[in-house]
């Protein structure tokens, strides 16, 4: 479907601002098909603003974003989106099952309602992030790591190619940030791609084999054992990295 | 018997009108958008005063557009501001409605000061004379004006709810993935705002601009803290909203006030009594939690003491019932009723005069230290 040499993402001279404010600096990222990408960069580096322009969820102020060649506009099946958790109001009035079915509305497109299939791919998804007894639960009883990974399985029941998900490790408990980590590797291992904003710097080389340092702008991109180097950290991060001495 | 049948009349518009504002009012409730309402009510007031000296007619349809058309505009000029970002939502809301009645109002009292709009209706509603207005048509009389427009209004919402159920559920819980998904939230967003004007501006008319926002808030906010799906809430909400318009209407009439006052009272009080009584998250169930959580935590306290002194030598001191007040700094009174429950619950049974652990009890100790 795709030439072979198709980058899952391309951006190009990115620039996003709020108002006359710079978000993200001229920013050029290829992101090859198959990778587990961690963007990591400090509080207000633009890392979820980066995922959101992605999506065409902010306007770019200058700059070209592809998704295997084509906008967004032209990939969205293509494209799964996990939004952070604390985005959405959890005391909404519905069930887990129902939450993760939204996941397929797009496939569905506009009125159609969605039905059995629907159900069961939700199902399915439901089982693969070990939340297969909670189907009927209502949204509001889940603990934190539990709506996260209700998030997950919405997102798998789109069945992307590519899956942007913004800081899916937040405030989960230890079972739920392996289960993810897990989820995330069996994705790749099936040809996926998996961009992730992530905080905890600790975990990168083991989680991601990809990785971007943001700051504003992009200070470095490629294979975790080249990029992920003091230098480009502490270009990233100014000093504040001594806690990371095991490297 | 015309009166009586006058009467039945009225209440079916009140009934309609309330089935009607309810539907859209969940929505509004979810959105955290009931203030919107509140808005879109007053403001279109200079939409329907414009449109009436056009028309010199309270009852034309090119009141109901202008006047739709300016509780739109309202939603636009609020979020506007919003946008900005050096006005918040609940400031932007303050400072627009006001100032889009105030205009309606002077212009009310300075043309109008002779023509049927006055202000008392503006502001309550002429339920009780809402069924006078006949539609004529075919030299024919076919009943209030109201009750079609009401019962046009609560079919329309209910199509575009059963329509776009899906969508609307997706952009209310998740606007962004809505976005990413293709289904641009913000068409639902306005489709929704201008059914909530063309409804504000068709329960005007019975109810007024104040007590609309009863009937759009307060059913759903009821129906909110009754369900935990979004499909039975909508139709929870126009169950409550009805029973609300009926018992409002029957206690309007033995004490003769405007029917609109006591159905928004009524509605007051339903919601009260829900939010003392609904299972699980009423009240009255939280205080009942709160004092089952007390005596399961402190029967849960006492095993862990017990635990903690098992088979150690002071172990036959610390399990002395007339003295476990002392060791654990309860009130005597406090203890002695906790031994009971334990010893109820089969915790702990008693010998002589100590306590000892039962399995069931050593084990709840030990689960919760595990913890």
């Amino acid at each position: 479907m795709q030439a072979p040499d198709a980058k899952a993402i391309q951006v190009t001279d990115l620039t996003v601002a709020y108002r006359e404010t710079p978000v993200l600096w001229d920013i050029d990222l290829d992101v090859p098909p198959g990778v587990l990408l961690a963007i990591v960069g400090p509080n207000g580096a633009g890392k979820t603003t980066l995922i959101k322009a992605i999506l065409g969820l902010v306007r770019p102020a200058a700059g070209n974003i592809l998704i295997y060649n084509k906008p967004y506009d032209a990939q969205r099946r293509i494209v799964g989106y996990v939004p952070q958790r604390g985005s959405v109001d959890w005391d909404f009035p519905t069930s887990v099952l129902d939450v993760v079915m939204m996941g397929r509305y797009g496939a569905l497109g506009w009125i159609k309602r969605p039905g059995k299939q629907e159900r069961e791919l939700a199902m399915n998804a439901l089982e693969r992030v070990g939340m297969e007894k909670y189907t009927n639960r209502q949204i509001s009883q889940l603990s934190g790591g539990q709506q996260q990974r209700v998030f997950l399985a919405r997102a798998l029941v789109q069945d992307a190619t590519v899956y942007l998900m913004d800081e899916p490790f937040q405030g989960v408990d230890a079972t739920t940030e392996r289960a993810i980590v897990t989820l995330l590797q069996e994705l790749r291992e099936n040809g996926k791609t998996v961009v992730v904003v992530h905080h905890d710097l600790q975990t990168v080389t083991d989680y991601f084999d990809w990785v971007t340092l943001l700051n504003i702008r992009r200070i470095a991109s490629g294979p975790v054992d080249e990029t992920f180097t003091p230098e480009n950290l502490r270009e990233t991060y100014g000093g504040r990295i001594a806690f990371m001495k095991n490297r | 018997m015309i009166p009586e049948d006058l009467d039945i009349l009225t209440l079916l518009i009140a009934i309609v009108t309330a089935s009607a504002c309810a539907l859209p009012g969940v929505f509004l409730v979810l959105r955290r958008m009931t203030l919107m309402s509140d808005a879109i009510s007053h403001a279109i007031l200079p939409g329907i005063v414009l449109a009436f000296f056009l028309t010199h007619s309270v009852s034309s349809p090119l009141l109901i557009l202008a006047a739709t058309a300016t509780g739109v505009l309202t939603v636009i000029f609020v979020e506007l501001l919003q946008k900005t970002k050096l006005v918040k939502e609940d400031a932007a809301i303050g400072l627009t409605f006001p100032a889009l009645f105030s205009i309606g109002v002077i212009l009310i009292s300075q043309y109008t000061s002779n023509i049927h709009l006055d202000m008392d209706a503006v502001l309550l509603g002429k339920l009780e004379f809402a069924s006078f207005n006949k539609l004529e048509m075919f030299g024919y009389s076919w009943g209030p004006v109201s009750l079609y427009v009401m019962g046009g209004m609560f079919l329309l919402n209910l199509a575009f709810i059963l329509i776009f159920y899906k969508e609307l559920k997706l952009v209310t819980f998740d606007a962004s993935l809505a976005a990413t998904l293709g289904f641009a939230p913000a068409l639902i967003h306005y489709g929704l705002m201008t059914l909530v004007s063309m409804t504000t501006v068709g329960a005007f008319d019975a109810v007024g601009s104040i007590l609309v926002v009863a009937l759009i808030a307060g059913p759903a906010a009821t129906a909110y803290l009754m369900t935990d799906s979004l499909a039975r809430m909508l139709i929870l909400s126009v169950i409550i909203g009805c029973v609300n318009a009926v018992v409002g209407y029957l206690l309007a009439v033995p004490f003769d006030v405007p029917i609109a006052g006591p159905i928004a009272t009524v509605t007051f009080l339903v919601f009260g009594l829900a939010f003392m009584v609904v299972p699980n998250r009423g009240l009255i169930a939280i205080a009942r939690r709160h004092i089952h959580q007390k005596w399961e935590f402190a029967q849960t306290m006492l095993v862990i003491h017990l635990l903690n002194h098992e088979g150690l030598p002071e172990a036959q001191a610390e399990s002395e019932i007339a003295h476990l007040h002392e060791h654990l700094r309860w009130e005597p009174t406090f203890a002695t009723r906790v031994v009971k429950h334990a010893l109820n619950n089969r915790y702990v049974s008693q010998q002589a005069t100590q306590l000892m652990l039962t399995e069931r009890g050593r084990t709840i100790a030990q689960q919760t230290l595990v913890q």
